[in-house]
């Protein structure tokens, strides 16, 4: 199909969508919280007694183990659904596989999410 | 997809070598990608032998010697020939860059000289600039005021007026633009780094009232946050400019007015 727009017309699209701040912002939040949790959480597990089955099960059962396990991952996870994101925006343009991949993101880690809220309530109980 | 290989027909042939000039002693060889669309043949690498003895110094010199001496065919864009209209931006040894600036002996050997990358060319080292003319456009790059204009002059402090120092320099060149990533990919959304260098140089002008809508419009992933500060604009810049730290402040100016 000949594109006959003007160049302004092309440049200027469908206008500004208004939210780019708000993910930039989470994007951050997200990795300042990793730069604390991440060495928190992988000394608690070295000191644990992992991988040794029953020491790891308690430490994952413990509260603090439980609650820096959860905010470490949730940040993880949020982090990396926003990371994907913005590299399948960069790289595929075509609507249909870009909608594709980017639900695939979003249900992929909302999914690994709740697999883990739900083990780690599974081992505190 | 992103293309990561060039279109059909446009993966440039091994093109005509000419001669060494008669008598010269101090040869230098450049390689210039040679184009015209409407040929239909594809593009070219050129091999030309520049005599130095009687050249200037700048590679626009040698671009202008070839021109002058040997084909006069090649097309390509200068006007000042002193850095300040932005016209002979082009790729010299891999590096986008201004020619008239450019020494030739910044270069060792063989000197390759290509059009602005990822731009479609009109021909030889001409690329079509028109969207990234269109993109300074949008930006609304000229004060906005509601205020009724004074009588003489819109006041700014020395001060104030040290806040558009690195932004006000820019010469339109596209360097930087042209060598960022993100604008290759995403060029027809992103306003790249130019452009969004002279926003900032209207967001940071103290006389200037429409901060809130010039922030509105570049509140968006595209628009402004394809940015991912690979810094590619601020190496290349033959102005010395840094778009990269002015992109940054735009999104600190977002981030301050949520918050
Ligand atoms: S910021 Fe520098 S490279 Fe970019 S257009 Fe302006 S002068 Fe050219
Ligand atoms: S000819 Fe004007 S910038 Fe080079």
């Amino acid at each position: 199909m000949t594109d006959y727009r003007t160049p302004a017309a092309k440049v200027r699209g469908l206008g500004a969508s208004g939210h780019g701040t708000a993910h930039f912002i989470a994007q951050r939040v997200t990795s300042i919280a990793l730069f604390f949790l991440v060495p928190v959480f992988v000394w608690m597990l070295a000191t644990s007694g992992a991988p040794d089955p029953a020491a790891t099960r308690a430490f994952l059962a413990s509260p603090m183990g439980a609650i820096v396990t959860l905010l470490t991952l949730t940040a993880g996870f949020h982090h990396m659904r926003s990371g994907l994101q913005v590299v399948i925006e960069d790289y595929v343009h075509k609507a249909g596989t870009k909608a594709f991949l980017l639900l695939g993101n979003t249900f992929l880690t909302l999914g690994l999410w709740l697999v883990t809220v739900f083990a780690l309530v599974k081992l505190a109980l | 997809m992103v293309e990561l290989t060039l279109p059909r027909g446009s993966q440039p042939t091994k093109g005509k070598t000419w001669p060494k000039p008669d008598g010269a002693r101090n040869v230098r060889t450049f390689r210039v990608y040679r184009y015209d669309p409407e040929s239909g043949n594809p593009p070219s690498w050129d091999t030309y032998k520049v005599d130095l003895d009687d050249c200037g110094p700048m590679v626009l010199d040698a671009i202008l010697w070839i021109k002058n001496n040997v084909d006069a065919t090649l097309a390509f864009r200068r006007s000042c020939r002193e850095g300040v209209c932005g016209s002979c931006s082009m790729n010299i040894g891999g590096r986008n860059t201004i020619a008239c600036t450019s020494g030739i002996d910044e270069y060792d050997g063989t000197i390759t000289i290509s059009p602005l990358p990822h731009q479609p060319v009109v021909r030889d080292l001409v690329p079509d600039l028109t969207q990234f003319y269109a993109q300074h456009a949008a930006i609304k790059p000229y004060l906005q005021t509601d205020t009724p204009a004074p009588e003489k002059e819109w006041k700014q402090s020395p001060e104030e007026r040290a806040e558009l120092d690195g932004a006000y320099e820019c010469i339109m060149c596209a360097s930087c633009s042209t060598a960022c990533p993100s604008y290759w990919w995403n060029g027809d959304k992103y306003l790249g780094p130019a452009a969004l260098l002279q926003s900032y140089r209207w967001l940071a002008d103290s006389r200037d009232e429409a901060k809130g809508e010039r922030l509105d419009e570049l509140d968006d992933p595209f628009k402004l946050y394809r940015c991912h500060t690979i810094m590619n604009c601020a190496q290349v810049c033959p102005k010395g400019l840094n778009p990269a730290e002015a992109i940054g402040k735009i999104k600190g100016m977002l981030v301050e007015r949520e918050s």
